[in-house]
């Protein structure tokens, strides 16, 4: 048993650091955030040039990594910076790409990016419930698409002749109606209308479903490298933070919030680990219900605990509250995934 | 044992209810509904509505213009008003100044102050917060100086609700530095207006603005607006700070928050089925509905005996934390109800074919993250846990 990073992923994860670190600050990451098109263009090619979008395929593919941990790796530095770049558009569309053996180059440079289109208003986080039809062109509504005033594709999910089909539509041929996200970054409603599209796996169902589970993953691992933040932020506030003649955190009551917080979070990485080592759809559903509980804990309590500076957007603190709140409504909420769990039982 | 309103309190709550449907304007009701800011004029006119009935100042005695109700009487206004979507009363001026001048103000000061309180003349706002006293309010350092008939005024307040729209503060001032903390305290009115003032933004989590910081820099003040007794402000202070707390556990608001989640999981649906019979999302609003039930006969409970005895027991402080659980615990599970499109931006989400929401719930996740303040302000929870201690163990 070994828990420790290889030294490839905590290169990649300590460059990855370096980087966020000096190009998001948290001004910039704020007005890139905050602002359309939500993405920074040289911040992304500075990603890339780390080579950090290789770690969602495996060598064989043309990638350098494809394993759970190194999105695990990417995802957590990406969580403790609160990156708002479409990075989880690239991590689900890149194994979709390599399963249809299309060309990987554009997506691994950083050139083409790529936005998956599976929720639909009425079936949020379920692919097999979605009714958009698809052949040559694509009819429908997909809601809620990540990253979608930056992408240059989109991988839609599609019904045609009754089995899930995946879609490549091209973003000047789409009609994208965008929205910020509360919580930073930027979605879209795709409105499809006899839209050109090709084809890219007419039965893909399973590939569909490993690729939303690779997603949620990644949002599991954003989740534990903001939640590291948020404690370590608070834990310093508690500290230095006086009242009533002494440090707030002299008081017990606040003492064991903490040890809670941070048990807490000791079980979301936990499970995060272990969905990462089986990245079966079992594991990965109770690992984002689980992640998804705890981060809206985790930042409802630092917020408390530090009084009314944690409820200010000048606090860098309420963004990374927000984010991970909001992070639960992705790929299926708590609820989505306890019922994924249970229905084993039956 | 007897769970029902009398027939006088019956007959009242079928007038407030009359009251609310003839003279509740609309389109305010329809902005309170949508969870958005209600503006300053929004307010004003409401105000003005309920003041024309007599309505406005109902914590005050008659003989100053209040209605004349007790506790019962003002848990079932706020209950239907919160149902009705009307906007709340501000408390700086009505619940908070206007009580403490009628028990501890001269008569001049009520004279001038109570009818301007009344008819809007004058916008309230409070100081008392500052950077470094939150929690520990007796710590506060901005100063004020008697120079013959005015203090002057150094230091700095936070957090003012509404600060950018009021004429007046009530302020918390430290008069002697000498004593334990509490001692050299004073009560001061200030006039927003007086040179030496700057109030600057704070810009809160969901991007609104409702609280402020304020700056005294030489601020002259007339010796008269002291209230009460040089040095002994603090007992005012504690005065408001217990001063009949029936509407703390925001039964209204919660009422009316439980209905909107309700109608929201009914009309959603999820992959064929509605929210509703989702049996995860049903059980956890059901769980919430039975908290409520019980605080509404625990609230009713405490107003009994506070009716009995005279002054509200030390329970309020569980209604306020149960009241705020209650509260943000619907909050979470109407953003949770919208599912991915709850991370829109109020004002900012695609209208027309493409609209993710209708307009009344594009605020959920907004208020759900303002809502967190109110387990932080008016005597956080863990405050308000402190002062339970001390009573149930003796301590
Ligand atoms: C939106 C908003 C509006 C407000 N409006 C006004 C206003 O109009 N006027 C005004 O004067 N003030 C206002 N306040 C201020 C409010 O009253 C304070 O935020 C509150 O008193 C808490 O103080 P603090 O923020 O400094 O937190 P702190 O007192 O620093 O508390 C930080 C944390 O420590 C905990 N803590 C502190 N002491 C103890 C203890 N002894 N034991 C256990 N835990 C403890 C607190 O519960 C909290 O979790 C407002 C605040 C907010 C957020």
């Amino acid at each position: 048993m070994n828990f420790e990073m290889t030294d490839d992923r905590r290169m990649l994860a300590d460059s990855l650091g370096k980087l966020l670190g000096s190009h998001f600050g948290i001004e910039h990451r704020n007005s890139v955030a905050y602002e359309a098109p939500f993405h920074d263009k040289a911040g992304w090619k500075a990603l890339a040039e780390i080579g950090i979008l290789y770690a969602f395929i495996s060598e064989d593919a043309g990638g350098m990594g494809g394993s759970g941990f190194d999105l695990l790796a990417v995802f957590e530095q990406m969580g403790a910076a609160l990156c708002p770049e479409p990075l989880l558009g690239a991590a689900m569309a890149a194994p979709l790409l390599a399963e249809a053996g299309e060309d990987l180059e554009p997506l691994l440079s950083g050139e083409a990016i790529y936005a998956l289109a599976v929720d639909e208003p009425d079936a949020p986080w379920d692919a097999d419930a979605g009714t958009t039809e698809g052949g040559d062109t694509l009819t429908g509504r997909k809601t809620a698409v990540y990253g979608a005033n930056a992408a240059t594709h989109f991988l839609v999910s599609a019904r045609q002749a009754g089995k899930l089909s995946l879609f490549e539509v091209k973003a000047e041929q789409a009609a994208v109606s965008p929205w910020g996200m509360i919580d930073g970054g930027g979605a879209g409603e795709l409105m499809l209308d006899a839209t050109p599209a090709r084809c890219l796996l007419p039965d893909a169902g399973e590939a569909i479903a490993a690729a939303l589970d690779w997603g949620r993953l990644a949002l599991c691992a954003e989740a534990v490298g903001a939640m590291d933040w948020c404690y370590a932020t608070t834990l310093d506030y508690l500290k230095s933070r006086k009242q009533f003649g002494r440090e707030i955190g002299s008081f017990q009551a606040l003492q064991h919030r903490m040890v809670e917080m941070k048990t807490a979070i000791e079980q979301a990485r936990s499970i995060t680990i272990l969905a990462a080592d089986r990245m079966d759809s079992r594991s990965v559903a109770m690992a984002k219900s689980l992640v998804g509980r705890t981060a809206r804990k985790v930042s409802e309590e630092a917020i408390q605990l530090h009084g009314g500076i944690g409820m200010t957007w000048e606090y860098p603190l309420s963004h990374y509250a927000k984010r991970l709140v909001m992070l639960d409504a992705q790929l299926g909420d708590a609820d989505f995934h306890t019922a994924r769990v249970a229905a084993r039982y039956a | 044992m007897d769970l029902s309103y009398s027939p006088e309190e019956q007959a009242f709550q079928k007038e407030v209810r009359q009251f609310l449907a003839d003279e509740l304007p609309e389109d305010i009701a329809a902005r309170v509904k949508a969870g958005g800011e209600v503006s300053k004029k929004d307010t004003e006119r409401w105000h003005a509505i309920l003041q024309a009935r007599g309505w406005l100042a109902q914590t005050w005695p008659e003989e100053h213009g209040g209605p004349g109700w007790g506790p019962v009487e003002r848990h079932i206004f706020d209950e239907e008003a919160a149902r009705a979507y009307a906007p709340r009363i501000l408390p700086f001026g009505l619940q908070m100044l206007g009580p403490v001048l009628i028990k501890f103000g001269s008569d001049e000061q009520k004279a001038h102050y109570l009818p301007r309180i009344l008819d809007g003349t004058d916008w309230w706002c409070q100081g008392y917060s500052e950077p470094g006293a939150g929690s520990d309010l007796a710590s506060l350092k901005t100063k004020a100086v008697r120079e013959g008939d005015e203090y002057v005024v150094n230091g700095q307040k936070t957090w003012t609700t509404l600060g950018q729209h009021a004429d007046w503060i009530f302020c918390l001032v430290r008069t002697d530095g000498s004593g334990k903390p509490q001692e050299g305290i004073s009560f001061l009115l200030i006039d927003m207006n007086t040179p030496g003032i700057e109030v600057r933004p704070i810009r809160l989590i969901e991007g609104g603005h409702e609280v402020n910081e304020v700056f005294f820099t030489d601020v002259r003040v007339p010796a008269e607006n002291l209230v009460w007794e040089e040095n002994d402000g603090w007992t005012v202070a504690k005065y408001l700070l217990t001063h009949e707390r029936t509407g703390i556990a925001g039964v209204g608001f919660s009422i009316a928050a439980f209905e909107r989640v309700k109608a929201l999981a009914e009309r959603t649906m999820r992959g064929g089925k509605r929210l509703i019979d989702d049996p995860l999302f049903a059980a956890r609003l059901a769980e919430v509905e039975m908290d409520l039930e019980a605080m509404k006969i625990f609230n009713l409970r405490m107003l009994a005996e506070a009716q009995r005895v005279g002054h509200p027991g030390v329970e309020t402080s569980m209604l306020k934390i149960r009241g705020t659980e209650v509260r943000q615990a619907l909050n979470d599970l109407y953003r949770r109800a919208l599912g991915p499109a709850a991370a829109l931006i109020p004002g900012e989400a695609p209208g027309g074919n493409a609209a993710l929401v209708a307009p009344e719930d594009e605020a959920a996740a907004a208020s759900y993250f303002n809502n967190r303040k109110i387990s932080i302000f008016g005597g956080s929870n863990e405050i308000q846990k402190n002062i339970l201690t001390k009573a149930m163990l003796e301590l």
